[in-house]
């Protein structure tokens, strides 16, 4: 379970997040909505440690994970997939994932992890010793997912993976991510400017406006919610 | 014709210092995006640590060896102490801390080891080789030069591609930020950088030192010839170190053979104008854009 709880973030005079707080269960995805501004991916970077808090405390299964590197969140059990889908272009697809296996430290658990993520993507396994360069966007953001996954995490959280890709290969990457959940009982936060099908696959969603949590529901209460929608999720 | 191919082996020759130097160069600028000035100078005083060992009558390949690894903890400690303190400023900060560092470890060797030149002896015999019954411009050392310098790249490359060390230090040159969040601890890698850029610059000055009049600023020069070597190459590339480093050697011995030897740090700055003007992101270079 991930809790964040009273975190306030600023960015010089810039408030980017006040006093927010949320509750991620494991096996279920959580979604962060909101325009853009709203604070979203800097509540994901605070999660990973990429910013530290003014205020507030983050935990992860009892464990306060406010203050900690991002390097040590890593080896917490939290996998972050930055926006922009964040793969090396300069490595092959094998490498990427190699380079997310890392942190397992022995040899044969790498392995075995690559061989997994390859069996969830099959696109990936033809171009494994392919550049990264060479992808397309959706095959982009499966390698990276499944870096991400190759840490073996507990927790995911994912930037706007469906930036950018066609709504075919959104579907399909929202199936894969209510799956994973389901079975390998991870504990995924989902960042998306795409409400609506960010809403068909997530239990909670949390609302944020202004760096301000406005809202905080079932997944389904908040899309039946048309004043909300309408205010600020477009839809 | 003979002259001509004199001329070429020396270039050769020379062209693989170039290469180590270049190489030094590319592995800090690669990871870091910093020249560092200091690295001729770093090798410089290393090999003069081996100058002293052999003073001793320490054997050469102990004083090699010593050299190598000395240098790779000055290339620890000076990125622990003057640049790592330095990340997140201004990106000039630790450019001048490394030209700083240059006249600092060439006053220090001036200190201990007086400035007047000294004769650093080879290992090898600097005697040309004879094909049939002519002497020709390469020695045992010129081929003791080409292969120490072809191992430090084959050894460079094997770290680089095969182990995990070179995954993370890869992913960390290219990608820092998503580097970390995999959980590399990309200090730690660039400390690592240093450290292997070190090892490639002492091993330029040892290979430099028994050519040269031997003294604090004999390195000099070569840093110019190894920026000149790694601009070529695209100073981002391991590969383009190798082959900057062969062109600007050719150029340059080139230039000196056949317009007189005062005249090789011109050809070095004319090939480094060119290829900027023409072609400024190198030959071998992965990003368009540089900032130095």
């Amino acid at each position: 379970m991930l809790e964040v709880e009273g975190v306030s973030v600023q960015y010089g005079a810039v408030r980017a997040l006040e006093d927010v707080s949320l509750t991620a269960e494991v096996g279920a995805i959580t979604t962060i909505l909101g325009a853009n501004g709203a604070g979203k991916t800097t509540l994901l970077r605070a999660m990973s440690g990429l910013v530290h808090p003014r205020r507030g405390t983050i935990r992860f299964d009892g464990r306060v994970l406010t203050g900690r590197s991002v390097e040590q969140v890593v080896r917490a059990g939290i996998a972050h997939v930055p926006e922009g889908r964040g793969v090396i272009e300069e490595l092959t697809v094998e490498e990427n994932l190699r380079l997310g296996s890392l942190i397992l430290g022995s040899r044969s658990a790498q392995k075995a992890v690559i061989a997994e993520v390859l069996e969830l993507f099959p696109p990936l396994r033809d171009a494994r010793n392919r550049y990264a360069s060479s992808l397309s966007g959706g095959e982009r953001q499966m390698l990276a997912i499944a870096r991400a996954l190759a840490s073996r995490p507990k927790a995911l959280l994912l930037d706007e993976p469906s930036l950018g890709l066609a709504p075919i290969v959104t579907a399909r990457l929202m199936a894969v991510l209510r799956e994973l959940s389901r079975s390998a009982s991870l504990t995924i936060i989902l960042v998306e400017q795409n409400a609506r099908s960010a809403l068909s696959i997530a239990q909670s969603a949390v609302v944020l406006n202004l760096g301000r949590v406005v809202a905080a529901d079932t997944a389904s209460s908040l899309a039946a919610d048309t004043n909300l929608r309408h205010h600020y999720l477009g839809f | 014709m003979n002259f001509f191919i004199n001329v070429t082996l020396n270039g050769i020759s020379s062209g693989m210092i170039f290469a180590a130097m270049a190489l030094a160069l590319v592995l800090i600028y690669r990871a870091t995006r910093i020249v560092n000035f200091a690295q001729g100078a770093m090798g410089m005083f290393t090999s003069f640590v081996a100058y002293s060992l052999l003073q001793q009558k320490v054997g050469y390949w102990e004083a090699f060896a010593a050299a190598l690894a000395i240098g790779m903890v000055l290339g620890v400690v000076v990125e622990r102490i003057f640049i790592r303190p330095l990340h997140g400023k201004a990106e000039l900060n630790p450019v001048i801390v490394t030209i700083g560092l240059l006249i600092v470890f060439e006053g220090i060797a001036g200190t201990i080891w007086g400035s007047t030149n000294r004769g650093f002896s080879p290992p090898f015999s600097q005697t040309g080789l004879r094909v049939g019954r002519t002497s020709i411009a390469f020695s045992h050392f010129d081929l003791f030069i080409v292969a120490s310098v072809i191992i430090l790249m084959a050894v460079m490359l094997v770290l680089f591609r095969f182990t995990r060390a070179g995954l993370r230090m890869r992913a960390a040159a290219f990608a820092p930020e998503t580097a970390r969040l995999l959980g590399v601890r990309v200090g730690r890698v660039l400390t690592l950088g240093w450290a292997l850029a070190a090892v490639a610059g002492s091993l330029a000055g040892l290979l430099v030192a028994p050519t040269t009049a031997f003294g604090p600023l004999y390195m000099d020069f070569y840093l110019v010839y190894g920026f000149t070597a790694a601009v070529v190459g695209g100073l981002d590339s391991p590969v383009g170190a190798l082959v900057g480093g062969l062109i600007t050697g050719l150029g340059v011995s080139y230039v000196g053979g056949y317009l007189g030897s005062s005249l090789e740090p011109l050809g070095a700055l004319a090939l480094l104008m060119v290829v900027l003007m023409a072609r400024p992101e190198g030959i071998f270079a992965r990003t368009a854009a540089r900032r130095v």
